[in-house]
């Protein structure tokens, strides 16, 4: 077995567990978790495996492990598809497998495993507990299973198949079904309690919004073809001459080169599938999903996909570049990156529920990895790619277990609180001790704490390539946005963990079962020391103790050599400052925030608060222009005209004048010809008959005159015929 | 016109009369005694063709048993209104037309052979024609088989004739 | 002068019209009457026409064959066993249906 082969099937052991849970075990719920993580366990030996065989290949980027076959027959040839592991595909391939099996575990504790049903639990709803009774007979409320706990397993293994599957593939089409696989999945997933308002209106906002993305995309995809005529990789994106050739062939559009309108349009669908600024709507609804959806799909897989898509199609943004300089689609990616950084940030120190912070967090430093595309940071966009998929995995799964936490406490009191409200927490270090130390360890690699953290590392890169390449707006903002990175997570954790316990329910929290924090404390292990695989080689004091693998590995993905930038003191100065300052001022502020107090914040910003609390209305602001004229179009003119007067109206036309043509030929046609022609053939045969009968009068001296005049007639037919005609 | 021809003309015309009256006749039993007639006549006519034997078979048979038997018939089944009844059934007419149309068909056809105006040839005084008819009758090589046949047909006839009027009790 | 007398000078012709005639005759008995025995009558009529002409063929052509007169017999046989069986027939329907008018003797009528 080669290695193409076992690329080819790494997207396939989830994709034979959904089928399996869908079809066979769906009522099985040990059954249906064993074969999915069976399944997550075997991709993710194979991707550790194909991880290893690349790293060890010199070069890959030159010779990447290519593999096709035959698929669709076109007019003259073949369409084919296959796999390709480069250095960007391996990486990613390393951390979706990572994450993914971590996960899946993890999904088994979240869902209560073990747990009796509950008492009122129906299935597209969030268990609510069951009630049992000790020995004594006292009767307490535990949590309870997920009623559809198998289904969950199936969907985020066909999740994982098309995140598999996008990361292998050659080609832009079966990226793109990939793409959509995850589209549809995270669909289904954000809308897995189904039975609840909110998760419906949820789901259907991120289809739609991600959509409006999608056909973006499907016109850049569509364009290059006609463009170019393929969509592989190895011929668009590591020809030197096609890239060439588009990046300086004018599109016609506002100035853009064909490459530069192909990678925006294209861009667009990463907008969308990452929730960048315009299209950012549909990332913090997502929160309805459960848990463990919200860690796989909005922050370590899917929205990764955008970036991942981004930096595929790197060559085509940056064809057609002069000098260094950004290319004007590379401008416009840096922009709406810097900008939905800080604007993401800004929104995230406002938040009062603990999974809505982490979303907007996510949102933002997808931001960051965007910026540092824009202005060619390749590999530091790369490097924080990974990171931050570690990390905030972690936070999400450990926010996951807080609120299993929090709802123990809730069933054990009898309280009705919001167990998301960070307002109702505090003290949990003391209940939870596992949570908290990985939380925080996820936490500050978010915010970039010095050297011992990952985030720290990639951080430092970009704003090292930032202020190298004097991109001074994109590195203040940028810097600006770390500094509130460092102290909404701050205020998340203060709030969460530290203080005393704000409610009884707090008070009453438990640590999670095994299946729960095992995954915690393993991403976490990464958190800290992944980063150390990209140590700049010459930063001070420990420059040289590890060679940049990041840099040396993930650069060759790129045709041409990038030269790492020079080490510079301020952007250093800057990160740590960032980092430690917001740290501290998050921590100054909420450490002694009492029950039932207002945030400080509020007191301090006011009005300007409010909006943050309030997203900004952009929410308010896309309903009013576009999901109420929409539901204005749908209901009066399609529905109302369209439907009801147009097409209805047609079909009972034509069912009436079917009617009246109908009548006309049953009354004029078929009655008397048809009828008539029968009834005519009866009654003549019938009157014939009669006629006819009346020779037989039984008169044998009647039968004997007709015989007689018979024989008369021929003997004269034949006589005349035979003897005087002859 | 000989005297032979005389003769004959006169008793074919009388048969043809005697049978024309046999079947214009009201009365039943006068049609049955014009037949003896016409029987009769056909005897002299076959004594007209040195078929003595045939003459007096003719008597015997036809108008000694066949016409008795007829007579017999008559009386058996004497119905009260036959002398009010109408003698001819509707199609009268039309059998007329049929009749004249045979013969004259037949005439006509006739009068096509060559040798319709032969005269009679003369008979050599060594024939006996009834022995040679006697001769036939019984030889293998003629028509003893027709002869038994004939004898066989009219035990039959015997037979079925007394079954048929047989009166059911 | 006795030689001439003793050769006749009947033509066939006149005994095959005559036979011709009787049959016509039989014919128009057999078709119009109504009494059944008239009907016999008729049929006796014709049948004798054909012995005249069997008889009569047998004198004009070859009087050593005696075919012709064998023929005659056999249709005398024929003819009385024929009056015999049909008038049985005829006294055995008289007796169930009163009648031997032909005309009401149509069972077969439709």
């Amino acid at each position: 077995m080669n290695i193409e082969t076992i690329v080819w099937l790494i997207p396939l052991p989830p994709l034979i567990a959904f089928f399996l849970i869908i079809l066979i075990t769906n009522r099985r719920k040990r059954a249906s978790h064993i074969i999915a993580i069976s399944a997550a366990v075997i991709s993710w030996f194979l991707s550790m495996l194909v991880y290893w065989f690349a790293s060890r290949v010199d070069h890959l980027g030159e010779h990447p492990i290519v593999s096709s076959i035959p698929w669709i027959p076109t007019g003259d040839g073949w369409l084919f598809i296959g796999v390709q592991i480069d250095p960007l595909s391996a990486v990613t391939l390393f951390f979706v497998a990572w994450t993914v099996l971590m996960i899946f575990i993890y999904s088994v504790g979240y869902h209560n495993f073990g747990q009796p049903k509950g008492d009122q639990d129906r299935p597209g709803l969030p268990p609510h507990g069951a009630t049992v009774s000790d020995v004594q007979g006292h009767k307490h409320l535990v949590p309870s299973i997920e009623p559809l706990y198998s289904r969950f397993f199936a969907f985020i293994g066909l999740f994982a198949f098309g995140m598999y599957f996008l990361v292998v593939s050659n080609n832009l089409l079966t990226l793109f079904i990939g793409w959509e696989i995850m589209g549809f999945c995270s669909y289904i997933l954000i809308g897995f309690w189904y039975a609840k308002l909110t998760a419906r209106a949820a789901m259907i906002k991120a289809f739609l919004t991600t959509r409006v993305g999608d056909v973006f995309m499907l016109l850049g995809i569509a364009y290059l073809y006609s463009e170019t005529g393929t969509l592989y990789y190895r011929d668009i994106l590591y020809n030197p001459e096609v890239l060439q050739e588009l990046g300086t062939t004018p599109s016609g559009f506002l100035g853009f080169s064909v490459a530069g309108l192909i990678g925006l349009l294209i861009f667009i669908g990463a907008v969308g599938k990452s929730a960048q600024w315009p299209l950012h709507v549909w990332l913090p609804d997502a929160m309805e999903g459960p848990t463990p959806v919200s860690a796989m799909i909005h922050a370590a897989t899917m929205v990764s996909a955008g970036v991942y898509l981004t930096l595929r199609i790197f060559p085509l943004l940056a064809a057609g570049m002069e000098h260094g300089h950004p290319t004007q689609t590379m401008n416009i990616i840096a922009f709406i990156g810097t900008f939905t950084a800080i604007f993401a940030a800004t929104i995230a120190i406002a938040q009062k529920d603990i999974k809505r912070v982490l979303a907007y967090s996510t949102i933002s430093q997808l931001g960051f990895m965007f910026a540092a595309i824009g202005i060619g940071a390749y590999i530091a966009a790369v490097f924080h790619l990974v990171m931050h998929a570690f990390f905030k995995a972690l936070l999400f799964l450990g926010s996951g277990s807080v609120i299993h936490g929090m709802e123990h406490g809730v069933y054990h009191t009898g309280d009705h609180i919001d167990p998301q409200d960070m307002f109702n927490m505090g003290g949990l270090r003391k209940r939870m001790p596992v949570t908290f130390i990985t939380f925080l360890i996820g936490g500050l690699a978010l915010a970039g704490f010095p050297l011992v953290t990952a985030g720290f590392w990639s951080k430092d890169e970009i704003f090292a390539d930032a202020f190298g390449h004097n991109h001074w707006l994109v590195f203040i903002t940028l810097a600006l946005a770390a500094l509130l990175t460092a102290y909404y997570t701050m205020r998340q954790i203060t709030l969460t963990f530290l203080g005393e316990s704000r409610t009884d329910a707090a008070k009453h929290a438990s640590e999670s079962i095994w299946t729960m924090t095992l995954p915690l404390i393993m991403l976490a292990v990464f958190a800290v020391a992944l980063g150390w695989a990209g140590i700049p080689e010459d930063f001070p004091l420990f420059g040289n103790i590890i060679p940049n693998y990041v840099h040396e590995f993930a650069g060759e993905t790129l045709l041409e050599e990038s030269k790492p930038v020079n080490f510079n003191f301020i952007p250093l100065v800057t990160s740590i400052f960032v980092s430690l300052g917001g740290l501290g001022i998050g921590w100054l502020v909420y450490r002694s925030i009492k029950s039932g107090a207002v945030d400080p914040a509020k007191k301090a910003l006011g009005t300007i608060f409010v909006v943050l609390e309030n997203k900004y209305y952009f929410d308010e602001l896309y309903d009013f222009l576009f999901v109420k004229p929409a539901y204005w179009v749908a209901e009066n003119f399609s529905y109302k005209w369209m439907d009801r007067k147009v097409i209805d109206g047609a079909i009972h036309w034509v069912a009436s004048t079917s009617l009246v043509i109908g009548t006309f030929l049953r009354n004029f046609f078929d009655v008397p010809v048809v009828n008539g022609f029968g009834d005519w053939v009866g009654e003549s045969t019938k009157k014939l008959g009669t006629v006819f009968r009346s020779i037989q009068t039984g008169r044998i001296q009647q039968y004997m005159i007709l015989a007689l005049v018979t024989v008369a007639v021929f003997t004269a037919l034949l006589y005349y015929l035979l003897i005087i005609g002859r | 016109m000989s005297f032979e021809q005389v003769v004959f003309i006169l008793v074919a015309a009388g048969t043809l009369g005697a049978a024309l009256l046999v079947v214009t006749t009201r009365n039943l039993i006068h049609a049955a005694l014009w037949l003896i007639a016409a029987l009769f006549g056909v005897a002299i006519l076959f004594v007209f063709l040195n078929a003595g034997f045939f003459g007096v078979v003719q008597i015997v048979i036809y108008i000694g048993a066949i016409a008795i038997l007829m007579i017999f018939a008559i009386m058996l089944t004497r119905q009260i209104s036959s002398e009010k009844s109408a003698r001819f059934n509707k199609n009268w007419l039309w059998a007329f037309f049929i009749s004249i149309i045979f013969f004259a068909g037949i005439a006509y056809i006739l009068s096509l052979w060559p040798e319709f105006g032969t005269t009679k040839p003369i008979l050599s005084a060594e024939i006996d024609p009834v022995k040679q008819l006697g001769v036939a009758l019984v030889s293998p090589q003629a028509y003893l088989l027709a002869f038994e046949l004939a004898s066989v047909l009219l035990l039959a006839a015997l037979i079925g004739a007394v079954i048929i009027a047989w009166e059911q009790r | 002068m006795g030689a001439e007398v003793r050769k006749t000078m009947i033509p066939i012709s006149w005994f095959l019209i005559f036979a011709a005639a009787l049959f016509s005759i039989g014919l128009f008995g057999v078709l119009s009457r109504k009494n059944a025995i008239l009907i016999l009558m008729g049929i006796e009529l014709m049948l004798n026409a054909v012995n005249i002409n069997l008889i009569a063929f047998w004198r004009y052509r070859d009087s050593l064959d005696i075919s012709g007169q064998a023929f005659a017999v056999m249709v005398f046989a024929v003819a009385a066993a024929e009056v015999a069986v049909g008038l049985a027939i005829f006294i055995s329907v008289y007796r169930r249906r009163g009648t031997i008018s032909a005309d009401e003797i149509d069972l077969l009528k439709w």
